[in-house]
């Protein structure tokens, strides 16, 4: 019973991860179609300030919630101004752009904070269940990534700026007509997205020592969540971080850890040869 | 006819005075640094066949490359003699290539996902043979190894002959023939309706196919064949390095030859090839000092290529020279001027 437990929160724990760590890469993917190879440096960048502010003193819920997406938000923001809207419509020129702003950003850590792990203490401390040592933090970020979901939703269903998003993404020429700049928009959502790295950064920080590349280990799980899920930003990477979660835990209790992750790439590898649009490609057509 | 139409042509005076100066580079220096520029020069030319020509970009390109490395350094623990490996160090990584371009081209995924998934593959490989250390993980009298990978197993020796291996000048020379050797083959298949097919297939697949020609079977074979020369280069650099590490299948891997390939030139043969041993190069020059990071050099190099050359340097220095060529005999050049109205493929795309 504890047993059942402890693996139904590991599972949830993972989908958590999953949808935590794409969001950025999903609202970037599915707003713009543009896939960011830097997103994983994005992530690491949220969690290098994170611990920056964390040490200069700074509470680090308020370092992890809002400086960190700031910071990051920024970044996102230079770099949509400097390299991105050079590139709009061609995928693979901006996939090879992001993959060298990930080598650039990597050096530029690497420069900064050294090539060693820095790491900060969870907040939180574990508690017990039954037999099992469990880590208390991790149901943080479980309510964090509901939170952060239920409050995209909201955001892109009810209010006028989602609307213009997702006009946005549908016709941007019907958008351009309305009087809105197509290309503005695309700058904002980039932000956003960016900003939203840098908060899965940050939430995700205390877990792990951090590297500077440490990108490596979020963007493939990101990329192959959000490219599974397909166009629609929340049902796709919801459904496809729940499949990739719950595959990749399984097999982990059962088998071996390493094992899981690659049942996880592989099975990433089989859906996509199935379901070429993803799986809101074909299910779930309507959805955000 | 810009350099991106262009098939090229075979010059042959250019490939024999290259062959002499590789022939005799050995006289005037080490050939300890020379060895490694050639393999990697022999990795990006594989990678540039497929990108350039037939407009397959395979972000895991370095699956292949570490897969003739490894299947060289277990076959060779294994038989102790040299032959069998090398030809499995290009039949592995073919037949694994040749499963997944099948997979992805009869199934019509576009350039995005073959991205996602070749990249996919790259990090199976790599996180599979990161985590093989231990007793349990052994190919017949080969330990995996895991992160340390398989050190100390015998280089290549003459066919027949396990008792003559060879390392040092040798192993150069095999490298030098091995890439002019696959230099020739791709210039014959580019000369040949195969290679023809392949660029018409970049520049409009659904006419290709409308046409009659079985584009998915193309796409599969270039692929193959291109894996397979990565393998050869794999197998190679095991023999340079004398020991493989899962690191041949790292993202960095990955992302370097990509860089060297569209630094040098899409669409041409010698530019990636020359942007490998240039770059390669550098990166030599740069490990040896540690203010700049390596990577800082080649992030911030691969953006502005692509923000600003998106061809590569040698298609670019080529267009340069054409064009200054061209001003002389600007009034002969009508033809010329109705092909640039009608646009180039690099316009087009964009």
């Amino acid at each position: 019973m504890d047993y059942a437990g402890v693996v139904t929160l590991e599972i949830l724990y993972m989908i958590a991860f999953l949808v935590l760590t794409s969001a950025g890469l999903a609202i970037v993917f599915g707003m713009m179609r543009v896939i960011n190879l830097a997103h994983g440096e994005f992530v690491m960048l949220g969690g290098y300030t994170t611990i920056a502010c964390s040490r200069a003193g700074i509470d680090i819920y308020v370092a992890m919630l809002v400086i960190s997406p700031i910071v990051v938000g920024l970044v996102g923001l230079i770099v949509e101004r400097c390299i991105i809207r050079f590139l709009y419509g061609r995928m693979i020129d901006t996939m090879l752009a992001t993959w060298g702003l990930s080598l650039l950003l990597i050096g530029l850590v690497t420069l900064i904070f050294g090539n060693s792990a820095v790491s900060v203490p969870a907040p939180i401390p574990g508690y017990q269940l039954g037999d099992y040592q469990m880590g208390g933090y991790n149901l943080f970020i479980i309510l964090v990534t509901v939170a952060l979901v239920v409050a995209m939703w909201g955001v892109l269903k009810f209010t006028r700026a989602g609307l213009i998003a997702r006009g946005a993404m549908q016709g941007p020429d019907v958008v351009a007509s309305l009087g809105y700049n197509p290309r503005k928009v695309y700058m904002i959502t980039f932000t956003v997205g960016a900003a939203l790295s840098g908060l899965a950064g940050g939430v995700l920080a205390p877990l792990t020592g951090l590297l500077p590349s440490a990108g490596a280990a979020y963007i493939a799980k990101a990329f192959i969540t959000v490219i599974t899920g397909g166009a629609a930003v929340i049902s796709g990477t919801l459904s496809s971080a729940v499949i990739f979660g719950a595959i990749n835990q399984v097999v982990s209790f059962a088998v071996h850890p390493v094992l899981g992750e690659i049942a996880m790439l592989a099975l990433a590898i089989v859906l996509l040869r199935l379901m070429p649009k993803g799986i809101t490609g074909r299910f779930f057509r309507d959805g955000t | 006819m810009t350099a991106w139409q262009s098939v090229g042509r075979m010059h042959w005076g250019w490939f024999l005075l290259c062959s002499a100066v590789l022939l005799l580079l050995p006289l005037v220096t080490d050939t300890h640094t020379p060895t490694l520029l050639l393999v990697w020069a022999l990795f990006a030319l594989s990678l540039g066949m497929m990108w350039g020509y037939a407009g397959l970009l395979s972000f895991g390109h370095a699956a292949y490359f570490g897969l003739g490395a490894y299947a060289y350094a277990i076959a060779v623990v294994n038989i102790g003699e040299s032959t069998i490996p090398l030809l499995l160090s290009m039949l592995v990584p073919a037949v694994v290539a040749a499963i997944i371009g099948a997979m992805m081209f009869y199934g019509r995924i576009s350039d995005v996902y073959m991205g996602v998934i070749t990249l996919v593959v790259t990090l199976i490989l790599f996180k599979f043979m990161s985590a093989t250390a231990g007793d349990a993980y052994v190919i017949g009298a080969a330990r995996l190894g895991g992160f340390n990978g398989i050190p100390g197993f015998q280089t290549l020796n003459v066919p027949g002959y396990p008792e003559i291996s060879l390392f040092g000048l040798p192993t150069y020379y095999i490298c030098a023939a091995a890439l002019l050797l696959c230099y020739l083959i791709c210039r014959w298949m580019l000369a040949r309706s195969f290679g023809r097919i392949l660029i018409g297939i970049r520049e409009n697949e659904a006419r290709c196919e409308l046409m009659g020609y079985n584009v998915p079977a193309c796409k599969t074979a270039i692929f193959t064949i291109c894996a397979a020369m990565a393998g050869l280069a794999g197998c190679l650099f095991a023999n340079w390095a004398e020991i493989v590490t899962p690191r041949v299948f790292s993202l960095g891997q990955a992302a370097e030859v990509l860089i060297w390939v569209i630094v040098g030139g899409l669409g041409t043969l010698i530019g990636p090839i020359l942007g490998a041993m240039a770059l390669g190069y550098v990166k030599i020059l740069l490990g040896e000092q540690t203010v700049i990071d390596n990577s800082l050099i080649l992030g911030a190099l691969l953006i502005i290529v692509v923000l600003g050359i998106p061809r590569g340097v040698v298609p670019a220095v080529i267009a340069l020279w054409n064009s200054r060529s061209r001003l002389g005999r600007r009034r002969k050049g009508s033809e010329r001027g109705m092909r640039r109205r009608l646009g180039t493929p690099a316009e087009e795309r964009a």
